[in-house]
């Protein structure tokens, strides 16, 4: 059974419409009302605020630290500045993607690590002689993600921080009234947001604090289901509904590398060896077999099917996961690719997923059926193969470079 | 020599706006001229006192096309709608009064507070007038089909319409011919028995004109609050992100990254026509810009007679102008308030303040209303239709503070002391509304920091709607479809050769939609006569 996370006192109260799901062990909201979009919105257009206490979270000490890191981590962390931030995935020795998460640098040798999945016993099994420590912190520290447009100014009424000048993954450390925590400018949403951690026994104090500043500015409580459709809409993936970890996967086809996956740009290759280096650096010689795309589908081919039906379009109102096959431009026949997850997307009057795709196939522009179900009849309508990522306001990585400290 | 335009269009209004972001995006030169200090024409966000944004005339936004906002990739250029969840209807007394919420359950419950029967009967004429909606997006997405025609494109697009009044089946058929016929009283007298239910549905269908809930025709009007939530929107109305002239800014943005130019403070005198062409514009201070085409976003009446002149028409056609009803008869009147100016102390939260607020609590009010108004007088107790958007969106008010925008009708701009006589008026007016908004909100008076007025004359003389009509010309039956705005030339097409339209006074009409502006530049590539 689930537990509670440290803010259910507050998230419970404030959730009308009794949608909890399991979220790696805790009760998650998936939303707070009964007509939720304006949960998504908040993200868009002032702030919502999601529970995302039940991330993984490790706290990772030592001298070693660094070292212990770039190896297990495409991404070569060691180079990674004082309260900076990033984004990255780890392999195992076949280069497959065990999961994503974010590291960021607290001090010299202090780490913070966030994952999907549970991490500890993979992490430790290459500490080996190092001088390293690796603190199981998920069930100690909680979170907060504060997402959208307004959020920036809750937060400066939080807190002492100079948040004008934070850039996107960055952190800081904050003090509110009485409780302190640390701030990254990192989120879910492709938007202007900030997560905040503290020791669960501040967790009220920082709720409290954040929400009754917030109350001018709009904030809302977010759930997982209003997340999903701004993951999407900036093309973020998810283990286990855009790819399986390695780690899970029964057969190799259900693996992917982070150059399928479009993560690439998170490896760095030419370096002292790391995990799943000689398989990546095969791959980038030799080319990957499969890509992970933004689809963009036809609206106007689905409005027609349905209205041949004498019906006005309907789809889901939420995000969707789960696979859909995509065949070949004029071969229906011919299947070459699955998208995993997307949604209508409110901002962008489009609908969208994400999907895994044959290369060659896989280039902007392409044209590509995807299949949709209406009136319980498969179907197909045209749609473009484009980048994962469909939403990218200025704001997100916007700094207020001329405000007075 | 000065440079010549593939195309001028005279007004930056958001669907003059769109009109140059098509004709740029196809590669055409396009210079787009507002007289404004800003644009948006009626579509305009403005800070009109210091820390308060206003959408100074427009405030809500739903009909929006969305294939507008894919075409000309909106969301890009900062195009961003927040949806409102309710709509509420105040009661004095303390009364708890109607509102509807998105949660069907939610709004069956406070229905049937007043009727049960209607509380159920409610979700059945959401699915009508679902299906009439759907006949209706066929008619605002194409141009208007010209029925005297035997031109086989045309006939094909009447019988594509046809269609889609045959695939509704006899009985839709028949509640089509009602829409079409009745008055919205009358309309949804079929459905419904509880005055505050019907008092502001009913409503929907006389903004902007200068007729009654009870006058025939009216019905048809409903429609449109129905059809936003075709759109894949799934839901109908909302703010702009910023107000209003957040969408007109998105379109211009979206017109500059295509390469249109856009100009503002220069005001048109008239369009230059040699040899019955237009060839570019004479402006006012004497200038003239040369160009291949001529878009006139402006409304009929001031395209007609002032961009072309008397004397280059035939006296058939002045006529006919001269005979399309404008007749405005709404104004607003914008609040800058220091606090919330709560409608219901009895509800919990703010929630119910978050979409609209109609004062008209029956519909014998808003009869009355109209009463006063056909003789000249506005209402002295009016139909309002009040926002709060800084609720949402608090990008638009200091913290703490709030705006409130409030669409009133009847201020009918031929007020018997002549439309003139409203500078005089607008202090009254707004003191008339002020008074009864406290009806409900008792403390208004003490949150009011600044109150804008803006009449019809106001309308007239700063925006450029001739009397005052806020869609450029009535959305009444006759004055819609290939009759908007004069029967043969419906297409956006004028008398004069390569002088096209674009405004809301073209098909299929007002609002912020985008239509006219899309179909008219659509139809000028599509003539390739630039
Ligand atoms: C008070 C009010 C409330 C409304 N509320 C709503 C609402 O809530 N929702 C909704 O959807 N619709 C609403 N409408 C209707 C909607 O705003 C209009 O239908 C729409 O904005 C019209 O856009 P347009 O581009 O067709 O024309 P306009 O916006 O009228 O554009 C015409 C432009 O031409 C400019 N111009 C005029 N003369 C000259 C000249 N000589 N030289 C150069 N430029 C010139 C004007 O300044 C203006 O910018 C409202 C309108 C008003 C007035």
């Amino acid at each position: 059974m689930p537990i509670q996370t440290p803010f259910h006192p507050r998230t419970s109260e404030l959730n009308s419409n009794l949608d909890w799901k399991d979220w790696g062990g805790y009760f998650a909201a998936n939303s707070y009302n009964v007509v939720n979009d304006f949960e998504y919105y908040a993200f868009r257009h002032s702030a919502g605020l999601v529970d995302i206490t039940p991330l993984f979270k490790y706290k990772v000490t030592g001298k070693d630290a660094s070292l212990f890191l770039s190896r297990l981590i495409v991404k070569d962390i060691a180079k990674l500045k004082l309260n900076q931030a990033t984004y990255c995935c780890w392999c195992d020795d076949k280069g497959m993607v065990i999961d994503d998460g974010t590291v960021m640098r607290f001090g010299e040798d202090d780490y913070f690590v966030t994952a999907a999945d549970p991490s500890y016993s993979w992490f430790s099994r290459f500490v080996k002689n190092l001088d390293v420590h690796i603190e199981d912190i998920t069930d100690s520290y909680c979170g907060l993600a504060l997402q959208g447009p307004t959020s920036r100014d809750i937060l400066k009424l939080v807190c002492d921080a100079d948040l004008d000048r934070l850039k996107f993954f960055w952190t800081t450390s904050a003090k509110g009234d009485g409780f302190e925590f640390k701030i990254s400018r990192t989120g879910y949403t492709g938007d202007l947001g900030y997560e905040l951690w503290t020791e669960n026994k501040n967790a009220l104090k920082l709720f409290d604090a954040v929400w009754s500043a917030g109350q001018d500015y709009n904030i809302r409580m977010s759930g997982i289901a209003a997340l999903d459709i701004a993951r999407i809409e900036a093309g973020l993936l998810m283990n286990g509904v855009d790819y399986h970890s390695s780690l899970h996967a029964l057969i190799p086809e259900q693996m992917s590398t982070p150059y399928e996956l479009g993560l690439g740009w998170t490896v760095n290759l030419e370096r002292e060896s790391f995990m799943g280096q000689r398989a990546l650096k095969e791959e980038k010689k030799n080319g990957s077999r499969w890509a992970t795309v933004g689809i963009d589908i036809n609206w106007p081919d689905l409005e027609r099917l349905y209205y041949n039906h004498g019906l006005p379009p309907h789809w889901e109102t939420g995000a969707w996961r789960h696979s859909v096959p995509i065949y070949h431009r004029r071969h229906l026949s011919k299947q070459i690719g699955y998208a995993t997850s997307g949604t209508w997307s409110p901002v962008l009057k489009k609908n969208i997923a994400i999907a895994t795709i044959e290369i060659e196939h896989a280039k902007p522009g392409t044209e590509v059926n995807f299949e949709v179900m209406v009136e319980h009849q498969r179907k197909t309508v045209r749609a473009t193969v484009g980048k994962p990522q469909f939403f990218n306001p200025d704001r997100k990585r916007s700094i207020l470079e001329n405000s007075i400290p | 020599m000065s440079k010549k335009y593939d195309a001028i269009v005279i007004g930056g209004g958001h669907n003059g706006l769109i009109n140059a972001a098509y004709l740029a995006k196809a590669g055409k030169d396009v210079l787009v001229l507002e007289k404004r200090h800003v644009l948006g024409g009626a579509a305009v966000s403005e800070e009109i006192y210091p820390g308060f944004t206003f959408s100074v005339c427009s405030y809500v936004v739903s009909l929006f096309r969305p294939h507008i906002i894919r075409d000309l990739n909106l969301a890009k250029h900062g195009y961003d709608i927040i949806p409102m969840d309710a709509s509420f209807q105040p009661l004095p007394e303390g009364d708890l009064g109607l509102c509807r919420w998105g949660d069907s359950a939610r709004s069956r419950r406070e229905i049937a507070r007043f009727s049960k029967k209607d509380a159920e009967v409610y979700g059945e004429f959401s699915k009508v007038m679902t299906h009439m909606a759907r006949l209706a997006k066929e008619v605002i997405d194409n141009p208007a089909p010209d029925v005297a025609s035997i031109n086989p494109k045309e006939l094909s697009a009447l019988l594509r319409m046809g269609k889609v009044f045959k695939n509704l089946g006899p009985e839709l058929l028949q509640m089509n011919t009602k829409l079409l016929t009745m008055s919205s009283a009358d309309f949804l007298d079929l459905w419904f028995e509880s005055e505050v239910l019907k008092g502001p549905m009913a409503v929907s269908g006389i903004i902007g004109t200068f007729l009654g809930v009870r006058s025939p025709g009216t019905a048809y009007v409903l429609l449109h609050h129905y059809m936003g939530e075709l759109d894949g929107a799934f839901r109908s109305w909302g703010f702009s992100k910023g107000g209003t002239g957040g969408v007109s800014n998105a379109c211009a943005s979206a017109a500059k990254s295509f390469g249109a130019e856009i100009k503002t403070k220069i005001d048109v005198a008239h369009v230059k026509i040699e040899q019955g062409k237009a060839t570019g514009v004479v402006l006012a201070n004497g200038d003239e810009i040369d160009s291949k085409i001529v878009v006139s976003n402006l409304d009929p009446n001031r395209t007609y007679l002032k961009m072309i002149g008397e004397d280059n028409l035939a006296p058939e056609i002045t006529r006919e102008i001269r005979r399309f009803k404008l007749r405005g008869s709404s104004a607003k009147v914008n609040f800058a308030l220091n606090g919330v100016p709560n409608f219901c102390k009895k509800r919990d939260g703010l929630e119910f303040m978050k979409g609209d607020i109609a004062i008209v609590p029956n519909i014998d009010y808003a009869e009355k209303a109209y009463d006063q108004a056909k003789y000249g007088e506005f209402s002295e107790r009016p139909y309002i239709n009040i926002v709060v958007p800084s609720l949402t969106d608090p990008t638009l008010a200091p913290p703490g503070k709030h705006v409130m925008s409030c669409f009133v009708q009847y201020a009918p701009y031929n007020i018997k002391e002549g439309p003139e006589h409203w500078p005089k008026l607008a202090d009254k007016f707004g003191d008339t509304v002020q008074n009864t908004i406290k009806e409900f909100v008792p403390d208004i008076d003490s949150l009011v920091e600044h109150r804008q007025v803006v009449t019809p004359w106001d309308l007239q003389e700063t925006f450029g709607l001739t009397e005052g009509n806020i869609f450029q010309g009535e959305l009444t039956l006759e004055q819609l479809l290939f009759q908007r705005p004069i029967s043969g030339y419906a297409k956006y097409k004028t008398p004069v050769d390569n002088l096209w339209m674009s405004g809301s006074g073209t098909h299929p009409g007002g609002g912020i939609m985008g239509s006219g502006g899309e179909l008219s530049a659509k139809s000028i590539l599509r003539e390739k006569v630039i």
